[in-house]
């Protein structure tokens, strides 16, 4: 089978920054169709330009080299309809000035070819697929009136309602307490499996990609120090840099079995 | 911080323009010793006709080119003491009121709130009007409308450093509140009015300009306010009297804009090198 | 509703405080005057110096600054601002009647400075940095730096003198025997040149802010999630660039209202526009100071009003504001 997304010598540099040190070095990287693959790294890692270079957001000044490709859509890829993403902070992601309803019924309308009204009833619909309680008030609320986890909901909600192939999330859950995080987490790996879309999930938190993943790929220093399944990378990883990752999470069993299906909030 | 200040095209234009015009105003005595509000030949010169006064003469026959330097004396000296006036009276108002906060600093907020809420022009007009016309007269009366802008500036960047560490440290050695107030929370708060002082200034000289143009400048003095408003009489046949000294003034008021824009970006890219 | 209710009870209970003041500032300037507002009676009607002794003792001008202060209040509580010296009238009757056409003059001059300086702004901010920004940049510098009372010679120059497609001065041509639409027209040509003297000031300076804000809600995540979520650069641009940015400038819209009240004095002269601005000058050039006082207590009154009108509606514009009291 084809990969949906694959990246050949991808190169990012930013000018002014040290010739030597390239936000990302000669990256090779596919991501099959449906799969769920984890960038982990450390902040300067270069996996947060790796998610913006896919999603073709890096700013005007940023130098790239190499080829990002979609064998799997044979064109290239349109940010909404084939791709979704995901930021990190919630409250910074959306329009602090528009109904979240309408932040999602633009999106689908922008992606979907649907008139307003129907974009405005798909965006009901999404809220009561992210789970927001009484979804056709929430669609009425503006972001300061929803919790940080609720906002990443809609903020979900917007990224999927064009039906990507790939979603894109960007340390999706850094920005949320510890209990939201996990339905966050949960809630993405539902939605992925119904929607059939693969996942790029970025973390700096190997524990948690381990929960989602089936593959992680561990970054450092704009370079691919390690790829494989994830249980392979958690359990025995090869890399010394991985294993000083792994110490670093003391505590985590890479023998429990985790059910990332599982709805937390359910 | 010079060499980053002198890269900025904006900056070098103001720059420029500045020292023009301060040279005018240093040079108006001594190029054009004689009184710029006496006769000196026919009525309505038209410009570069007589090589000794080479932009002609005004309704009453005097020399244009000598009123537009004396004129840069009377805007600059102005616009520089009003806007001084005013960044001092706010400062000192803005560090009282964050600093002693509670009623001191309810008080004078009020106070500021009302200053603010009468036009500052109209309140430059009823204070000369009842204060008489002079330089000095006219000086306060821009900067009763110009002081609460830094004023308020200043008690926001106070109330902000005040409980910070050096300033909790000065406390603990018994510092006299005065004391830290004026010597270690003041100076510090100073570069964001520092930072406005080009629009006070640019508004000070404009104000100035529309004071005498009502004719309520100092009427002893040369003004480009007052030229403007004396060549409106001749409006039709000798436009010019109004215009050349409204380009002099635009092209003050222009030139601090520009080196405030300068220097403001300069600091800006430093403090991002940093 | 309820939340702009509210809003509109604070604002209202703040600015007693506030009028205070200014009401305390005029009684100073009033009493450094010379005169007092039996002069001032007694320069309208007439009257020997018993009757003025006896009216001084009536409206308490006789007592201690402090009785007299009071007297002012009681008698402004009573919406009574004294009379004009050189109107020979009541102070707020002149007032009063001057006061439309000022407003016409600044609704239409902070229309114009608004629409275009924020559309203009959009246009600028945009696309940062790009050529037809730097020209906007520029140019609204070089507008800011021009005092709107020269702008308003040169454009009597060029369009009066010159090219003579407009009035030289006044609200409306005198004895015109129009009426309706054609008075309306009649008056509108008055006002272009005095609404662009005006307004232009503001239009640079809306714009420089537009722009600036703009610049600022680029760089906020929203902007690129909304990239990274498929909408086209236009929505981008107006519907969240351009909403956010737009904030800022409506709270400008309060704050101006001051200043563009002060330079309506020296328009209305140079445009002989009979509103509150002409009449401040007339009143310092007539050393009418009950009548000076008066147009600053009104133009006090007026700029609370119009920051109140503001408050409103920047309620209404950001979702935020009182969020957290209505919940508490």
């Amino acid at each position: 089978m084809s990969p949906l997304l694959s990246l050949r010598g991808l190169s990012v540099r930013y000018p002014g920054s040290k010739a030597s040190l390239a936000a990302l070095d000669s990256i090779d990287l596919d991501i099959a169709p449906g799969e769920r693959l984890a960038i982990i790294g450390e902040s300067g890692s270069g996996k947060s330009t790796l998610a913006l270079a896919i999603a073709n957001l890096l700013p005007g000044n940023a130098l790239v080299q190499g080829a990002v490709e979609w064998p799997g859509l044979g064109r290239k890829a349109e940010n909404g309809r084939d791709i979704g993403f995901v930021f990190q902070d919630p409250s910074a992601s959306l329009d602090p000035v528009m109904r979240v309803g309408d932040q999602i019924a633009e999106v689908a309308r922008a992606n979907l070819g649907v008139g307003w009204r129907a974009a405005q009833a798909l965006a009901i619909q999404l809220l009561d697929r992210v789970r927001l309680p009484e979804p056709k008030l929430a669609a009425q609320a503006f972001p300061h009136q929803l919790s940080g986890g609720q906002k990443q909901r809609v903020a979900i909600a917007a990224a999927i309602v064009g039906k990507p192939r790939l979603l894109i999330a960007d340390e999706a859950t850094s920005a949320l307490d510890t209990i939201v995080q996990a339905e966050i987490m949960a809630l993405i790996g539902r939605l992925v499996t119904e929607e059939g879309m693969s996942l790029l999930f970025i973390s700096h938190d190997i524990a948690l990609a381990s929960q989602i993943a089936d593959r992680i790929a561990v970054f450092r220093h704009g370079r691919l120090v390690e790829i494989g399944p994830a249980r392979q990378i958690v359990s025995n990883p090869t890399d010394s840099y991985t294993r000083l990752l792994l110490d670093a999470h003391l505590g985590i069993d890479p023998h429990l079995e985790i059910d990332a299906h599982l709805e937390i909030d359910a | 911080m010079s060499r980053l200040f002198l890269r900025s095209p904006e900056a070098v234009a103001g720059t420029i323009i500045l020292a023009l015009l301060v040279a005018m105003a240093l040079a108006a005595p001594w190029l054009f010793p004689r009184d710029p509000l006496a006769i000196v030949g026919p009525a309505m010169l038209p410009p570069f006709q007589d090589w000794t006064l080479p932009l002609g003469t005004d309704r009453l026959g005097r020399d244009v080119l000598s009123g537009l330097f004396h004129g840069a004396r009377t805007s600059l000296a102005v616009g520089l003491a009003a806007a001084a006036t005013s960044i001092i009276v706010g400062v000192l108002v803005g560090t009282i009121a964050g600093f002693a906060g509670g009623w001191v600093d309810e008080v004078l907020m009020r106070i500021t709130d009302a200053f603010q809420t009468v036009p500052g022009f109209l309140l430059a007009l009823a204070f000369v009007s009842v204060a008489g016309p002079s330089l000095g007269v006219v000086v306060v009366a821009i900067a009763l409308g110009a002081w609460t802008q830094p004023a308020r500036i200043t008690r926001a960047e106070v109330l902000s450093i005040r409980e910070r560490d050096y300033v909790a440290g000065a406390r603990v050695i018994g510092m006299h509140p005065a004391e830290i107030a004026f010597r270690e929370v003041l100076p510090n708060a100073l570069p964001p009015v520092l930072a406005l002082s080009s629009v006070i200034v640019a508004a000070a000289v404009l104000t100035e300009a529309a004071l005498s143009f009502l004719g309520l400048g100092d009427p002893n003095r040369v003004t480009w306010g007052g030229m403007i408003a004396e060549g409106r009489a001749v409006l039709r046949s000798a436009p010019f009297l109004s215009i050349v000294p409204g380009i002099a003034l635009v092209l003050t008021v222009l030139g601090v804009y520009l080196l405030g824009e300068g220097a403001v970006e300069a600091s800006a890219v430093k403090r991002g090198n940093a | 509703m309820n939340r702009a209710l509210r809003l509109i009870r604070r604002r209202l209970l703040g600015a007693v405080p506030v009028l205070l003041i200014v009401v305390v500032g005029s009684f100073l300037l009033l009493e450094a005057a010379p005169g007092d507002a039996v002069d001032a009676y007694a320069v309208s009607f007439g009257g020997d110096a018993g009757m003025i002794a006896a009216l001084r003792e009536a409206w308490g001008l006789d007592g201690t600054p402090f009785a007299r202060l009071t007297a002012y209040l009681w008698s402004l509580l009573h919406l009574d601002l004294g009379q004009s010296v050189a109107f020979s009238r009541p102070v707020l009757d002149v007032v009063l009647e001057r006061l439309p056409n000022t407003l016409l003059l600044m609704g239409a001059a902070t229309a114009l400075s608004f629409a275009l300086g924020s559309a203009l702004g959009i246009v600028a901010g945009s696309r940062p940095g790009s050529f037809r920004d730097r020209f906007l940049s520029i140019g609204s510098l070089a507008l800011y730096a021009v005092p709107g009372f020269w702008l308003g010679l040169v454009l009597v120059v060029i369009f009066t003198v010159q090219l003579r497609w407009l009035p030289l001065s006044g609200m409306e041509t005198i004895a015109s025997g129009k009426s309706g639409f054609g008075r309306a027209l009649d008056i509108a040509r008055h006002l272009v040149l005095p609404v662009a003297s005006l307004g232009f000031l503001y239009l640079a300076l809306y714009l420089r802010m537009m722009r600036a804000g703009m610049a600022e809600v680029w760089r906020m995540d929203f902007v690129l999630a909304g990239r990274a979520r498929g909408l086209s650069r236009r929505r981008i641009v107006l519907r969240h660039v351009a909403r956010n940015a737009l904030l800022p400038l409506v709270t400008m819209l309060g704050l101006q209202s001051a200043g563009m009240l002060g330079g309506s004095v020296v328009i209305e002269s140079l445009f002989a526009i009979p509103g509150l601005g002409r009449l401040a000058q007339e009143a310092v050039g007539a050393r009418d100071t009950p009548l000076l006082i008066g147009i600053i207590l009104v133009s006090a009154v007026l700029v609370i009003a119009v920051n109140l009108l503001v408050d409103i509606a920047y309620a209404a514009l950001d979702p935020r504001v009182g969020a957290g009291e209505a919940q508490a």
